[in-house]
Parts: structure tokens; C-alpha cells; sequence
């Protein structure tokens, strides 16, 4: 079957061991977390992990029951990047005098629509959002001129389609 | 945080009161119903050991003598009772010694709940006496786990770990509370665990799902059941066999199966798998239509999964969403409760005998049994077999005791001869393959069913892993009755060596002690059989004893157990010889 990336999503109770049972989920089958980025979501009290994996869309749909069977996960989902609006976001670190020495930074500051963060005697900031391969063509035109640090998020995203997981919590709560 | 996330149904105990964490541990247990633990003691679970010298007279607590001892004895309680075992162990190296045990039971779902004393929450994390990383370390083999390290989180998190351990698919949960919530006082007010939101136990099974299994079901020509332990977890035993008898469909059983069905019903045709029978597994690959009840198509029962039942329309009936289409991918998914499921199902399936089809078993089993189970039970050549020992235990016990066996060929073929007219009879560890497990997981099995004859059947080498709990034996005045087949070998591993590795022995033959006087060490009565000649006596005499007994055979020492499918074959290419 054919590899491809697949964002998971996990919507889960708060708990400081999750995160471990989870990565465990991965680590059985060997398979690397591409990316991962743990936040709040929509739900109060509820929290979002957004996984990236490049493998098969059989493993990813084993994986994710294996996921979804664990018990503070309230529902766990798979998209391909089709079925998903999905952003990274990127930090560079930069020695400042280049701002002025090479006036090609200025170009590729803006072309690649990224922000100043800050600017400081010693370096500026340089702050970009947006897919992994902008990131990797911003990235490697400045490489040329030296970055001092850099470090990219891991993916969030959000789906086309609805995500029914406040029906869910209210069906439990209205069981009795 | 448990408020949110947990139904709770008030009790009858509405008035608070105020007791110390380790207190409130007991009355969790009693309010759960529990009134037998197995356990072993150290400094950072004394406040709960102070607790059970107190409520001693409803609490009973099993010394084991090792704690692993204490997981298993947990687990042969909770399958032979259908209730959840409860297993107890200080920090550090006792919280480890579990490790096996709870993943014994992780892959066998066996709903344990295991609690372990944890050093004060001040110290967490800097590598303190006895500290150790117990939730990171069960994480991959328990259903769930939490630390607890304050009083008040007490009653809420033991009443969500039987809960969990006990519903759904059942398994092992493990609660390490610190040393400090064990010492503090809180307002304690219990209240059993109905729900907890983010997990759904047992989903619902569509109409239309059973009208198209039902559909498929009636109009095959050659359908066949496999069932597992989803039966008698899911207590589905007697619609089971309406089932099999309603449509005439051939049953056989996976290693944890066994017992659901009686082993003398005409319909039960034998095991599945590697050890299996020869007519289950060849005729699995010849089979329309395969009905598959609570099993999970392990790897030693499929073979290669590239040539299992590939001709057949698969219905899938399992608890467990990540079981369904994990290894063999299912045309119809009942996923929900076994005995629920049956029950809808039953009403739409029409009567049937399946006379032809069954004769296909009936002329398997003929060639397997001059092949090989004749030889196996009625030998002629000199030495013991394992399979005669077997044969006349269920001849002395009339199929009535609860079997309990370790890993490796004495446990194949346990599985494969052994008789059960009872449920809950046949106890071993079928997805781990625990070395070790049998003579702990006696003692609980005996300590669930009192009134039950129970034969634990072992190896001469798991014998020696958890030998130790003779004394817990001894102590407790369990008549259990220990048979060790002696070949003096790790005969499995042997016959492994013997069939691909050119008999290359590395490791694998043993100097044994002389095992009756190990017995007699611990106070024991015990016996040792080395001809055909004393056999039939000697068994006698072991189950009509009213106290704990041992019995050494001494069996024939490069036996092989067979039919076998070699490792990575396909159920097909399963070998007589
Ligand atoms: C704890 C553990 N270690 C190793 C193994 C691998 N193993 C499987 S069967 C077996 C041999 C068992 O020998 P014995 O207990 O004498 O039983 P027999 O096969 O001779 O009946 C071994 C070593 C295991 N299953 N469990």
C-alpha cells in the first residue's frame, strides 16, 4: 500500500500520562511522529494532540483505533491533506547586520510574506506560517547567508468536515 | 478533575467520614466486594498493611511469595470468579515484579486491579529510596493507570479502576498511591464508577448489521465458528451453543476459548492453531462462510494471514474496535457485546444440520487421530506421555476440575486433550505465554472455586519460575493438586531446536532437582510416576487427597507435540509428523 502523510487528531481529557500512551501507540509499530502539537481545543477542558505521520492509510487507521481505545481519548480521527486546512509556523534567528550587508534578505523577507518578530543590535527574528515546503524554500534561501537558530512547529489543522465531538460529550451526559 | 469526567450513582453511605487514605483503600475494596487480595509488603505500602491487620476478619490478603506470584494468583481469581483479582506491592522492585503479570493480563483481558505503594509526593522524581517509575513503566501493558498523591482523589480513582478493569474489554489497572496520601486524612464518601465519558465500553450492534450476518449465515453451505474468550468474558456460553446446535455449524475453540462449550459436544470439533486439531485448521481454508465470536485472529491461531480463509466471508463479533479488521479484515463487523449480539442474532437464524460439512470434521479427526492422538493416549512405546497423564486426570476428575497450565508443549497439549463440562475451567496464559504463570495462577483459581478440584499441569522449567508460591500453598492450605511433566528439558523450545535448528540443544536440557523432596521441603505430600505401570494409582490417589498434593511424572524426554503448523505457514501446510 502506497505511503502517505496523515494528520491525526485527538481529542482527549487533560491528563499528564496521555501523551506517553499515545507516543507508545508509535512506537510499537515503528512508526516516527513526524510532527505533533498539543493544545486546547473548541471544548472547554478538552485537549486537541495533532499527530503527522507518512505511512499507509491501513496502519494510520489501526493506529488511530488503537488511539481511540485508550480511556481519556474522547474520539480520534485521520485526514489525508486533502480533507484538512493545515499551517506550520517557523522562527529564524539571524545575525542583524545582514539586514543591511545582503539587500537580498529584504527580498526574501518579503516575498515569502514572513513577519519581524523583533529586531535587536546582535540578530532579528523572523516569524513564517504556512506549509511545510514554503517553510523549506524560505529556509533554504536564507541558508546561504547563515542562521544563527532555527525551529519549526509541528502541524495544526483543522477539517473541512465537522468534528461531532460536543454532540458526543452531551449524548454521555444525557444518557441517564 | 474526576467530577467532570465520572457518572457517579450516590449510595446507600451518604454520612462523611473522616479516615486516613490508607483506610479509605480498604473500604474502596470492600464497597467493591472484594474480600480477598494477594500481596506482598514493603515500606512504601505500610500504611495500607497496618489497614489489613485491622480489617483482617473481611479482608483476607495472601502473602504470595513473590509479587509476580501475586499478579497471577489475581488473575486465576478473576477467571475462574468472573470477578476482579486484586494484587498489591510496595514501590520500586515490587511495583516491577508486576510488570509481567499485568501484561499477561493486558493481552488475555484479565480485569485485575493492582495497587502499589508509591514514595511521598515530595520526593517524586528525584530518584528517592524505592522510587520508580511505575506509571511509565506499566503504561504499555495496563488499560489504564494513574498516580495518585493526594487523600481526597482516593475513592473516585479506585471506584474508575474497577469500573474500567471490569467493563468493556476487561484488563489490568494500576493505581500507585503515595506514601503521603496513604497517611492523610480525608472526608471519605464512596461511590461506584458508572461511566466515564471519554470511553465508551460496549457499543450497539445495528439491525441491519445482524440481518445481514444472519443473511450470510442462512444460505452458507459450509459455515464454521471460532470462538474465543469474548464468550466467557461476555458470559455467552449458552447462546453459544444455540447457536452451533440451532444452524448445525462445527465450533472449535481458540486456546482461550476453551471451557465456553462442553469438550464432548458433537459440534465442538477441537482447536484452533499452531497445537490445534487438523480438521479446525485445514477446514478453516475450506470453510464459506467464518463466524468468529470473541477472538482476536492471533498470529498463532491465523498462521500466515496471506492464505488464511481467504476463500471465506469473514463475521466478526468483537467488543473491541481496534480488534476488528486489525489482522484479518472483516466483511461483517458485529462489535459489541458477545452474549448481546448472540442473543439478537439467534431469533433470525434459520434451523440447519449441515450433515456433509460436519462429516468433513468427523473424517479429519479420524486421520489425526491414527496419526497422532491415538499414539498420544494410548501408547505403546515405553515412555510416559504427556498426553496419557492428561487423559487420566479428566478420567479422574470426570471432566469437572478447573485446569490450570504453564507454557509450552505440556500446555498444548493440556489444550488439546484436556475435558471441560464447565465454564471458566480452563486457565493459561494464551497471549503472553507466561513461564511461571500456572502455579500462582492455581492458587487464585482454587481461592475463586473452592468447592472446585484444581489440577495445576506444568513444565519441569516454568515449574521452576514461580516455584516459591509452594509455600503460599502450604500456608494457605490450598488442596491444589500440582502435576509436573518431567522431560527434563524446556521441551518446547527443544522441539523448536529439533525441527529447524538441526537439534542443536543450546540451552535447553536441564539438571533438575529431585522435585519430590523440594515438595516435601515445603510440607507437601508428593508422589513421583516414571512407569505406565503406576500411573492410573497415582493420579487417583492425588485428586481423592483432600490437601495440596504433588505429582512428578516422569515423562518421555524428546517428545514433540504435534499436529503443527510451522511458524509463518499457512493453517493449510499444518503438519501430522
Ligand atoms: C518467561 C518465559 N521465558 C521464556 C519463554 C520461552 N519458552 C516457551 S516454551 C519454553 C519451554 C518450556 O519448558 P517447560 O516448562 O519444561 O515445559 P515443556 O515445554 O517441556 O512442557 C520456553 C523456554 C517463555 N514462554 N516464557
Amino acid at each position: 500500500m502506497e505511503k502517505k502523510w496523515f494528520t491525526i487528531s485527538v481529542y482527549s481529557e487533560n491528563n499528564v500520562g496521555l501523551l506517553n500512551r499515545i507516543s507508545g501507540i508509535f512506537l510499537k509499530r515503528h512508526i516516527n511522529i513526524e510532527g505533533l502539537n498539543v493544545s486546547k481545543s473548541e471544548i472547554e477542558h478538552v485537549s486537541k494532540f495533532t499527530i503527522v505521520v507518512f505511512t499507509t492509510e491501513d496502519w494510520t487507521r489501526k493506529i488511530v483505533a488503537q488511539i481511540e481505545k485508550q480511556i481519556e481519548v474522547i474520539k480520534a480521527f485521520y485526514h489525508t491533506d486533502e480533507e484538512i486546512i493545515y499551517q506550520e509556523s517557523a522562527l529564524f534567528k539571524i545575525a542583524s547586520h545582514l539586514l543591511f550587508d545582503e539587500r537580498q534578505i529584504q527580498n526574501i523577507i518579503k516575498e515569502s510574506n514572513s513577519q519581524i518578530v523583533t529586531v535587536s543590535r546582535e540578530f532579528f527574528v523572523l516569524a513564517k506560517t504556512g506549509r511545510r515546503h514554503e517553510i523549506d524554500e524560505m529556509h533554504d534561501q536564507l541558508e546561504p547567508y547563515g542562521i544563527l537558530q532555527f525551529v519549526r512547529s509541528g502541524r495544526i489543522a483543522v477539517t473541512k468536515a465537522s468534528m461531532p465531538i460536543t454532540a458526543m460529550l452531551n449524548a454521555y451526559e444525557n444518557q441517564e | 478533575m474526576e467530577t467532570i469526567t465520572s457518572k457517579k450513582t450516590a449510595k446507600n453511605n451518604p454520612e462523611k467520614l473522616r479516615i486516613s487514605g490508607a483506610e479509605a483503600i480498604i473500604h474502596c475494596l470492600l464497597a467493591e466486594g472484594v474480600d480477598l487480595i494477594y500481596g506482598y509488603p514493603g515500606g512504601a505500602i505500610m500504611p495500607v498493611y497496618d489497614e489489613l491487620y485491622k480489617f483482617q476478619d473481611r479482608l483476607t490478603h495472601i502473602l504470595t511469595r513473590h509479587e509476580q506470584g501475586a499478579t497471577h494468583a489475581a488473575q486465576g481469581y478473576a477467571r475462574v470468579s468472573g470477578r476482579v483479582g486484586v494484587a498489591i506491592a510496595t514501590s520500586g522492585p515490587g511495583a516491577t515484579n508486576l510488570v509481567t503479570g499485568l501484561a499477561d493480563a493486558q493481552i488475555d483481558s484479565t480485569p485485575i486491579v493492582c495497587i502499589t505503594g508509591q514514595v511521598p509526593r515530595h520526593l517524586l522524581g528525584s530518584d528517592a529510596f524505592q522510587e520508580t517509575d511505575i506509571i511509565g513503566i506499566s503504561t504499555p501493558v495496563t488499560k489504564w493507570n494513574y498516580q495518585v498523591t493526594k487523600a481526597e482523589e482516593i475513592p473516585d480513582i479506585i471506584a474508575k479502576a474497577f469500573y474500567i478493569a471490569r467493563s468493556g474489554r476487561p484488563g489490568p489497572v494500576l493505581i500507585d498511591i503515595t506514601k503521603n496520601a496513604q497517611f492523610d486524612e480525608l472526608d471519605f464518601h464512596y461511590e461506584a464508577c458508572k461511566g466515564v465519558r471519554s470511553y465508551q465500553p460496549v457499543a450497539k450492534v445495528s439491525e441491519e448489521d445482524l440481518d445481514a450476518a444472519a443473511a450470510l449465515i442462512n444460505q452458507a453451505k459450509k459455515p464454521y465458528i471460532v470462538y474465543g474468550q469474548g464468550v466467557i468474558l461476555g458470559k455467552a456460553e449458552e447462546e453459544l451453543k444455540q447457536l452451533v446446535e440451532k444452524a448445525g455449524i462445527p465450533a472449535a475453540w481458540t486456546i482461550l476459548g476453551l471451557s465456553a462449550m462442553n469438550t464432548d459436544h458433537p459440534l465442538n470439533v477441537g482447536m484452533v492453531g499452531m497445537h490445534g486439531n487438523y480438521g479446525p485448521n485445514v477446514l478453516t481454508n475450506e470453510c464459506d462462510v467464518l463466524i468468529a465470536i470473541g477472538m482476536r485472529f492471533d498470529d498463532r491461531v491465523t498462521g500466515s494471514l496471506d492464505t488464511y480463509a481467504k476463500q471465506a466471508k469473514i463475521i466478526h463479533m468483537e467488543i473491541d474496535p481496534a480488534e476488528v479488521n486489525k489482522n484479518v479484515k472483516a466483511d461483517i463487523a458485529l462489535l459489541g457485546d458477545a452474549k448481546e449480539t448472540l442473543s439478537r442474532l439467534l431469533p433470525r437464524i434459520k434451523k440447519n444440520s449441515h450433515e456433509a460439512w460436519r462429516n468433513e470434521f468427523k473424517l479429519k479427526y479420524e486421520e489425526e487421530f491414527r496419526e497422532v492422538i491415538e499414539k498420544d493416549l494410548h501408547p505403546t512405546k515405553e515412555g510416559l506421555t504427556m498426553g496419557e497423564v492428561v487423559e487420566e486426570i479428566n478420567l479422574a476428575t470426570k471432566n469437572k476440575a478447573v485446569i490450570v497450565t504453564d507454557v509450552g508443549q505440556h500446555q498444548m497439549v493440556a489444550c488439546r486433550y484436556a475435558k471441560f463440562d464447565q465454564t471458566k475451567s480452563n486457565i493459561t496464559s494464551g497471549g503472553l505465554g507466561t513461564m511461571g504463570f500456572a502455579l500462582p495462577a492455581a492458587i487464585g483459581a482454587k481461592m475463586g472455586a473452592m468447592e472446585r478440584e484444581v489440577v495445576a499441569i506444568i513444565g519441569d522449567g516454568g515449574y521452576q519460575m514461580t516455584i516459591q508460591e509452594l509455600a503460599t500453598i502450604y500456608q494457605n492450605k490450598l488442596a491444589i493438586k500440582i502435576v509436573v511433566l518431567n522431560n527434563d528439558h524446556l521441551g518446547m523450545v527443544r522441539q523448536w531446536q529439533e525441527l529447524f535448528f538441526e537439534s542443536r540443544y543450546a540451552s535447553t536440557v536441564m539438571t533438575n532437582p529431585d522435585f519430590v523432596k523440594i515438595a516435601e521441603g515445603y510440607h507437601l505430600r508428593a508422589n513421583r510416576v516414571s512407569e505406565r505401570k503406576d500411573l492410573k494409582k497415582a493420579v487417583r490417589e492425588m485428586i481423592a487427597s483432600k490437601e495440596p498434593y504433588f505429582l512428578e511424572v516422569k515423562v518421555e524426554k524428546e517428545d514433540n507435540v504435534f499436529p503443527m503448523i510451522p511458524s509463518g505457514a499457512s493453517v493449510s501446510d499444518i503438519r501430522l509428523k
